[in-house]
């Protein structure tokens, strides 16, 4: 069935919520309003105030209400509008969340799902654009994910619903819209593996959450010129399945990076030097990454086009590795 | 219990003293560098935890500060597992993870040893939203400073506790100081109860120097809460007769002012009034002393000679086990 990313991501809490009543959605405009991306659009009809819970623009109060009721038992889902508005409540995913159960010597868990959208492309300038997951990713304690297809936005809520630990869903804003076919008893996916989106024997395209799909348009224009690029969704960010990508640079010995946060001390800085570490001696070229460029994004559209990874940065980079 | 019977103050005087005593005992441990980090001392408060938690039940929940130890040993913690986790051993509330400023015990539903001043707040909030979700009759009591009172989370957390009517004890231990700054050199509006009540919770200052007022005071705002009427707010006025931490040099108030303060020890006005009642002898007095002393002596011998955690058990308890 032709459903929308957004729509996925809908079912997956609908679903959730009858699953389990200790259960419950809590954030900015999810319930009278739907969601600032209307991915709760007519849950809070359903489910009534109790489980589609409107906050006030409080981030950490609400984040941190979700970190106590987990602690307590329950199984929250909080939303925060995007990655930027998190950084209000970065005390509680830090401090808390991410570290209860070691300070606590193993006592204490918090099994909670916190979702936020990321990511450029809209317009949206320098306070609601950025990619931030790797910061999160830098954290011992939490469990970092991007949904970058249409089974993934169904299928990673209810496995991070069962997981005992803090996990951090990321979506990105550009993927709401897109559409894919789902079966009709699609449900839950793995959280903890890679997947390879396109086999190639060239070179590897290492990607997550909305740079997936830059990384297959490029891989598309590689094609045009005899190159068999391979495409990995790396759809778990923390912990890296460090594995897949080295397998994969085993076999094509050539690696490009993209990662729409920026380069210094990114996710891509990262693969990179695990790639290093582990796989030097198989690379028959320097690893390339694609990145942001290093400014706030800037609002007017030319400017964030040209600050942003595109399929054509992509296919310059991978065109390095193989001349 | 309010702890206005002759069993209620003699079980209060011993509580108070044996919080003294541990504390005492502490500085000479940390003299004896087999305490090491921050410490802060409790000395000068102790009527505040004992009598704030006095009409508390197992089924209700606890979320402190750095400054815990008081509550952690009135909320029942076993002295043993308190100073196990002050020398770091395995056998400690925390298992030698969380130090002076993270003590934690599930069982007692006591959720620590916050160090971020104000993060506790909004994880009280969490309690008692899942505990309200749950038809639980519970309530959850939130320890905090003046200090906290100054912060963001303070004042999200008292409007979202306020706005979802959640059973919350907020209990602001204002002691003057936060840190090195006087309560008039950081808040405009010093009266931390008027403040609190601006957002529709209930709230009262109490004398924190006298026991039995704070244990009235408490157990009338934990029916309250208990019985559907929401958060209350408690303001508890009292002293530390130490430094901050045993790091402070102390330059910020003067001798006299802390003299002034200990004239009103909480210790010494029970004692005194259970005498001039003839309720408390000499001879009660030796005996609790020695009761006291020797539960002390047991629990340093213990910690001294328990386990420390093998390093090769570095990494656990930073995802449930069997991740």
């Amino acid at each position: 069935m032709r459903t929308s990313y957004r729509e996925a991501l809908r079912a997956a809490i609908r679903e959730a919520l009858l699953a389990d009543d200790r259960t419950f959605l809590m954030g900015e405009d999810v319930g009278r309003y739907g969601g600032c991306f209307a991915v709760s659009l007519g849950l809070l009809e359903e489910f009534g105030e109790q489980r589609v819970r409107d906050t006030p623009l409080s981030e950490s109060a609400f984040v941190g209400a979700g970190i106590g009721a987990a602690m307590a038992g329950m199984r929250p889902i909080v939303e925060i509008m995007t990655v930027n508005f998190s950084l209000l409540a970065l005390d509680q995913i830090m401090n808390n969340a991410a570290t209860l159960r070691h300070m606590s010597g193993g006592q204490i868990g918090v099994p909670l799902v916190i979702r936020m959208t990321t990511g450029g492309g809209r317009q949206l300038a320098a306070q609601h654009s950025h990619s931030l997951e790797g910061w999160y990713a830098h954290i011992p304690g939490l469990r970092v994910v991007a949904p970058a297809t249409v089974a993934d936005a169904r299928g990673m809520l209810p496995t991070a619903l069962e997981d005992p630990d803090p996990v951090l869903l990321f979506e990105h804003g550009g993927l709401y819209g897109t559409e894919d076919d789902l079966a009709e008893d699609a449900g839950a996916v793995d959280i903890d593996r890679a997947a390879i989106r396109r086999d190639g024997s060239d070179l590897t395209l290492i990607a997550y959450g909305g740079t997936v799909r830059t990384a297959l348009q490029a891989a598309d224009v590689l094609a045009g010129q005899g190159i068999a690029a391979e495409v990995i969704d790396l759809r778990t960010l923390r912990p890296l399945d460090e594995r897949a990508f080295l397998d994969s640079v085993g076999r094509t010995h050539r690696a490009v990076i993209v990662d729409e946060g920026w380069r210094s001390g990114s996710l891509a800085a990262e693969i990179a030097a695990r790639i290093g570490e582990r796989a030097l001696y198989e690379l028959d070229a320097p690893v390339q990454r694609v990145c942001t460029a290093e400014v706030p994004l800037p609002y007017a559209k030319h400017l964030e086009d040209a600050a942003l990874p595109s399929p054509e940065r992509v296919v310059d980079a991978a065109l390095k590795t193989v001349t | 219990m309010n702890g206005t019977d002759s069993s209620a103050r003699m079980r209060m005087l011993t509580e108070m003293v044996r919080i003294r005593r541990f504390e005492q005992r502490c500085v000479e441990l940390y003299s004896a560098t087999k305490i090491r980090g921050f410490m802060h001392l409790y000395i000068g408060e102790e009527a505040v935890a004992t009598g704030a938690l006095t009409p508390l039940t197992p089924e209700d929940a606890v979320v402190s500060t750095y400054r815990e130890h008081g509550h952690a040993l009135a909320r029942g913690m076993p002295m043993a597992a308190l100073m196990a986790e002050m020398f770091g051993k395995v056998t400690g509330c925390s298992r030698g993870r969380g130090g002076s400023m993270h003590l934690f015990d599930a069982s007692r539903k006591f959720y620590g040893g916050n160090a971020i001043v104000g993060g506790g707040l909004p994880l009280a909030v969490g309690l008692a939203l899942a505990d309200s979700m749950r038809g639980r009759q519970a309530v959850t009591m939130c320890l905090f400073g003046d200090g906290a009172a100054a912060e963001g989370e303070f004042h999200e957390t008292m409007n979202l506790a306020a706005l979802w009517q959640l059973p919350v004890l907020f209990c602001c231990e204002n002691n003057y100081y936060a840190m090195g700054t006087a309560l008039e050199r950081s808040h405009a509006e010093t009266d931390l109860a008027l403040r609190a009540s601006s957002y529709g919770v209930r709230s009262w200052a109490v004398d924190g120097m006298d026991v039995q007022a704070v244990a009235r005071a408490t157990a009338r705002a934990a029916d309250m809460a208990r019985t559907g009427s929401g958060p209350c707010f408690l303001e508890f006025r009292t002293y530390r007769f130490r430094a901050h931490s045993l790091y402070d040099p102390e330059r910020y108030r003067d001798r006299a002012e802390v003299d002034r303060w200990k004239e009103r020890d909480p210790i010494e006005s029970l004692t005194r009034r259970m005498r001039d009642s003839g309720e408390l002898s000499d001879e009660d007095l030796e005996k609790l002393e020695f009761g006291v002393e020797s539960e002390i002596d047991r629990a340093v011998a213990e910690a001294d000679s328990d386990e420390e955690e093998p390093v090769d058990d570095l990494e656990r308890f930073v995802y449930a086990d069997g991740k």
